[in-house]
């Protein structure tokens, strides 16, 4: 069980322990910066932080020794055959953070929609040019929470880290099998409500808000899209909608469970322009019978006049299924110690929470 | 010499004294200023070297023209400034 949180928020990270029997915070960073994506991988712990005006910067920190900057993904000089991108070929946040599964390899998801390796730990990154550059990715069009595509998850092969699943926000779910020499995007399945009858279906018109992978069942991945939940038992490639989520199919979250393929959680809101939690009850909604039916949990949390929203990244459960936490546009940040049954608050009242991760998971 | 002052903003992050430096250009002065700080390059340019979108250079009482090759020119008594837009939240 992991006891370390990280709370990547607007404006700082914070580390929570457990101390006196629950927890609180014990440690804080980058007070006043957003920070867009946190790992920690149990030796060494990354934060990404989105400075807006001066760009997004990277930050590792060894063990518990002090954090430094380091290398940061960096676009190539956009060549003239290139020019009418859409997209600008510079940095604009990372948004996914992952460990590559072999050595000291990192994985890297941007807005604009780069996908970016590093081999040293973050010293160094390199584009993965073969996504960058196919012709699709000028399909690659949508808001993503910003102005850009963006990459939001990266799911590796717990046992091949040469297969690799990225999902992108507006453009679907693409597949490599060869550390990312090629690219193909694979989900049937799902449907974009807004697109035209004709192409509603399409690949990549589907917006993906973010994807779990059960990591001792690496073919089950659950995904929390625009229009609904989708459950996929074969990596990816064929999604069915979990039509019986409840009190509502939206959101952006999901996290699954790590052991259990049958297990995932979401955290439902009101559907498209509000974005608000159904009725002011902040819920979480958990499935252990791979979604044919779910249990709306509450007990702890805000019940009357909330209006706390979960960002993609702000619901994570440790490396065992039993921790979860997420965090809220408000700042709100619920803990629970029992698959979510029940979620208490430490004491803080935090910034808008981005992304929060348990050490090691 | 042309001398360039950076907004108090950036010393959060890393040292930013102002400094004089050779250049007939814009471009050519910042050069100088990075070669001497390679950290400091990513947070004025982005991955394509031109002038990162809610930062400002005035030179002396003009607002850069610019903003991608950086190429105006410089004179030697010329006062650089560079400074970030303010947005809130």
């Amino acid at each position: 069980m992991s006891d370390r949180i990280h709370v990547g928020t607007h404006k700082g990270l914070f580390e929570l322990g457990r101390r006196n029997g629950g927890w609180d915070i014990v440690d804080t960073a980058f007070l006043g910066e957003p920070v867009s994506a946190v790992l920690d991988t149990g030796e060494r712990t990354y934060a990404a932080l989105d400075l807006g005006h001066f760009g997004t910067k990277l930050w590792r920190r060894e063990g518990g020794g002090d954090w430094r900057e380091i290398g940061v993904p960096t676009f190539p000089p956009q060549p003239e055959d290139a020019a009418d991108d859409p997209h600008p070929w510079t940095l604009g946040k990372i948004w996914a953070l992952e460990p590559g599964g072999k050595g000291d390899r990192l994985w890297a998801g941007t807005m604009p929609g780069g996908l970016f390796r590093s081999d040293d730990g973050g010293d160094s990154w390199s584009l993965i040019e073969a996504l960058w550059t196919m012709p699709e990715r000028r399909q690659w069009w949508g808001v993503a929470g910003g102005e850009q595509p963006g990459i939001h998850s990266v799911l590796v092969h717990p046992e091949v880290p040469a297969d690799i699943r990225v999902g992108v926000s507006v453009a679907g779910l693409w597949a490599s099998t060869d550390e990312g020499a090629t690219w193909n995007i694979i989900n049937q399945g799902m449907y974009n409500e807004y697109m035209p009858p004709g192409q509603q279906g399409d690949p990549i018109a589907q917006d993906i808000h973010r994807l779990a992978r059960c990591r001792a069942h690496p073919e089950v991945m659950w995904c929390q899209h625009h229009n609904g939940v989708f459950r996929s038992e074969d990596s990816g490639a064929n999604w069915r909608e979990v039509t019986a989520i409840r009190p509502s199919k939206f959101g952006f979250a999901v996290a699954a469970h790590p052991t259990d393929p049958d297990t995932a959680w979401v955290v439902p809101a009101i559907k498209d322009e509000k974005r608000i939690p159904v009725d002011g009850k902040v819920v979480v909604a958990r499935t252990r019978d791979g979604g044919e039916s779910f249990d709306v949990l509450s007990h702890g949390l805000p019940q009357r006049h909330a209006y706390d929203l979960v960002y993609r990244h702000a619901l994570a459960t440790d490396g065992e299924g039993r921790r979860l936490v997420f965090g809220s546009t408000s700042g709100g940040l619920w803990i629970s110690e029992d698959a979510g049954d029940s979620w208490h608050t430490p004491e803080m009242r935090l910034p808008p929470v981005n992304v929060t991760r348990f050490a090691g998971a | 010499m042309a001398t360039i002052v950076f907004t108090r903003a950036l010393e959060r992050f890393l040292p930013v004294p102002t400094v004089e430096v050779e250049g007939e250009t814009l471009d050519a002065a910042l050069a100088a200023v990075f070669t001497a700080q390679p950290g400091l390059r990513s947070y004025i340019l982005d991955d394509q070297g031109a002038l990162r979108r809610h930062i400002n250079i005035f030179i002396n009482d003009r607002p850069v023209r610019d903003r991608i090759r950086l190429s105006d020119p410089l004179g030697p008594d010329d006062e650089v400034y560079v400074i970030q837009a303010l947005t809130g939240g």
